[in-house]
């Protein structure tokens, strides 16, 4: 959904993973901000990070790809 | 009887809305997209007013205990029925145990579903629209989520006649290119500059991430208010005024415009320097985040009768429903 992408809960807080960090299925990973609520973006699947694709807080689009994880 | 299995992230049971209660500071509600709500009605063979399903970015998964028809109309979200995909803008059977599924939107912000019989729940102060701020109407007054299970009201007589009828292309909106909304300037234009009051009609506007029902926050240039001495009972920032009623589509001026919509205040100290007109709500309602808007500026006569054309088209597609009948 288009919004805003947050890398982290909150700004003083560290971010949720980083590129390296091992996550698995369903983990949260960001925050999309739209219609002044945050919604949890989680990994589609178990892996490793090995490159976020857009930047802290960039505008995204619905359907647009965020993360690579192998 | 319609079971949530995924209630997406703003899915609201919607009618045309609560009036009435203006005076006491209660809004409307009602679908953001009248247009997209009506047809979507229109192509099961209800009336205007039934309740709909109002889907924002993200379209719900539910389940049908019975065998019924439906329409999905306004933003595009790629609906299915049983993982085959459907069209939108027609009307379509659904046999009992049925599964529909609809994806984010990809043209448009909001879908709407229509059911032969209208989506069933109880009237609250005359009509079946959520007001989730206060939490009143629709299923328990708040978005839908999973588990919930939703009446479908009694139809006449199922139309299964009109399954298969599809909306003439030259009556669906193309969303993506409606990017222009007219507005009737005032209530208090007067305190904005000249030079701020031609940049509101130039500017390229773009949808912030805070749109919702209650109102379109929109980015753009700072806009400037003339100098003066506060009158009495009005706030101290030159954005204020003295309290004064918000029309539906009034666009307020806190420094940036934000366009009050269904769910939104009624009344209110802000300088409200212009109202985006009924015909042209719907296409707002329809621009997602990050999308650019430009107001066009028109009088009272030419909203009147851009609303009298909106009407006219509407009644000419009801009639071209029912004569497929």
């Amino acid at each position: 959904m288009p919004g805003v992408f947050y890398r982290r809960p909150d700004p003083e807080d560290p971010p949720f993973v980083e590129a390296g960090d091992t996550v698995e299925e369903g983990e949260t990973i960001g925050l999309v901000e739209v219609m002044k609520n945050f919604h949890d973006i989680e990994a589609d699947s178990a892996g490793t990070i090995s490159e976020f694709l857009v930047d802290d807080e960039a505008e995204i689009e619905a359907d647009q790809e965020l993360v690579t994880i192998e | 009887m319609i079971t949530i299995q995924e209630g997406g992230i703003a899915s609201t049971v919607q009618d045309r809305g609560r009036f009435g209660h203006y005076h006491i500071g209660m809004p409307p509600s009602g679908a953001m997209d009248k247009y997209a709500h009506t047809v979507a009605n229109y192509l099961v063979g209800n009336e205007a007013d039934a309740a709909t399903i109002e889907m924002t970015y993200q379209g719900i998964t539910a389940t049908f205990d019975e065998d019924t028809v439906i329409a999905i109309t306004g933003a595009d979200m790629s609906p299915s029925l049983n993982g085959e995909s459907i069209g939108t803008w027609e009307t379509v059977a659904v046999d009992a145990g049925d599964e529909l599924e609809l994806a984010f939107a990809t043209e448009g912000a909001r879908a709407y579903l229509a059911v032969a019989g209208g989506i069933d729940v109880p009237e609250v102060m005359g009509s079946r629209s959520t007001y989730t701020l206060v939490g009143i109407g629709g299923h328990e007054g708040r978005s839908l989520e999973e588990g919930d299970e939703l009446p479908i009201g009694e139809a006449d007589d199922t139309p299964t006649d009109l399954v298969g009828t599809q909306l003439d292309d030259e009556y669906v909106p193309a969303y993506a290119d409606e990017d222009t909304v007219r507005v009737v300037l005032g209530l208090t234009d007067y305190r904005l500059t000249e030079e701020s009051k031609e940049t509101l009609c130039e500017a390229e506007w773009t949808v912030s991430p805070e749109a919702d029902r209650i109102g379109y926050r929109l980015e753009g240039p700072e806009m400037e208010f003339k100098e003066r001495e506060q009158p009495f009972g009005a706030g101290t920032d030159p954005s204020n005024v003295v309290d004064l009623g918000y029309p539906i589509g009034s666009i307020q001026m806190p420094q940036k415009p934000i366009v009050l919509l269904q769910d939104a205040v009624t009344g209110g100290g802000y300088a409200t320097v212009g109202t985006v007109i009924s015909a042209d709500r719907g296409l707002l309602a329809q621009r997602q985040t990050h999308k650019s808007v430009y107001f066009e500026d028109v009088d009272v006569d030419e909203a009147l009768a851009a609303r009298k054309e909106r009407d006219e088209r509407l009644e000419t597609i009801r009639a071209e429903i029912e004569s497929t009948d």
